[in-house]
């Protein structure tokens, strides 16, 4: 069993609440890149990518290395092994949990449409 | 009609959203377009649990299922491989309240919250898991989810999926 420690978990988690953090994980999980390609791709600034790589690079997800003017990022993947595995547990199984209760949830709403025309309970 | 497309933004639909909120409880949250009563119904018939507590990707089997969803009552969950999931509610509260053990862990025990909160026709459902101990959480990940650790697939097509959410 990987031990988890709790505080990476806390910042990794906190660093994957963001919609650009998780596109950018996803664009280094297919090739590195560096801040400049990133900032290209997500139209932002530079600041405002190095602040969402540095988060990143804090939670452990991303590794940053400087070579001469440009500073290359990519997957973190000890720790995304961790998280990984932390968040398959818990957020695959509730998510496939959801999409199903959702559908049975539209049924009841259905339901309750169709006899609320005659009685309300 | 809206806009299903696997690449959507993840703010297009209701995010399941799951936090360690420290060494002994993990937090769930989930947001419904329907009122609580009719979430809190899907969550206390049996008949309707059944059909979306164990999702089809865990690739198991729920074999029976009793559940008495009422303050003091108990429930039974049987996968067969003398898999059960059994314990007692703590406290049933229509529509906003539902707390009951997990007793199969032996000293590993955990009590799981269920708070819905309704707010214009739209309701915020949050699972709580509290766990006796950090080590006691580690070793659950999920409960019956451990039966899909196996088919983790590799790092990256993970992210992938948490990233695009397809």
């Amino acid at each position: 069993m990987v031990q988890y420690t709790s505080a990476h978990l806390d910042a990794s988690f906190s660093a994957l609440s963001d919609s650009t953090r998780r596109g950018v994980l996803e664009q280094l999980g297919r090739e590195e890149a560096s801040i400049t390609d990133l900032a290209d791709r997500f139209h932002m600034t530079l600041t405002g990518m190095r602040k969402h790589v540095a988060v990143l690079e804090q939670a452990g997800l991303v590794v940053t290395e400087k070579v001469g003017r440009v500073r290359t990022c990519r997957i973190g993947a000890r720790r995304l092994e961790e998280v990984a595995a932390w968040i398959d547990r818990y957020h695959q199984l509730w998510d496939a949990r959801f999409g199903e209760l959702d559908q049975v949830i539209e049924e009841l709403k259905r339901k309750e449409k169709s006899d609320g025309r005659k009685t309300r309970k | 009609m809206d806009a299903r497309r696997g690449s959507e933004l993840f703010a297009m639909k209701n995010i399941t959203k799951v936090e360690r909120k420290s060494d002994r409880e993990v937090v769930v949250t989930r947001s419904f377009d329907a009122p609580a009563r009719l979430v809190f119904e899907a969550w206390s018939k049996p008949e309707l649990f059944v059909r979306w507590w164990v999702p089809k990707s865990m690739g198991m089997t729920l074999r029976s299922c009793e559940m008495d969803v009422r303050t003091g009552g108990s429930y039974r969950l049987e996968f067969g491989d003398g898999m059960d999931f059994f314990g007692r509610y703590l406290e049933v509260t229509p529509p906003s309240r539902i707390v009951w053990t997990n007793e199969e862990g032996g000293e590993n025990d955990s009590v799981t919250t269920v708070t819905l909160t309704e707010t214009d026709g739209k309701t915020l459902l949050v699972v709580s898991e509290l766990y006796p101990s950090k080590e006691a959480l580690d070793a659950d990940g999920g409960g019956a989810a451990d039966a899909m650790h196996e088919t983790f697939g590799q790092l990256d097509e993970l992210l992938v999926e948490l990233a695009s959410k397809s």
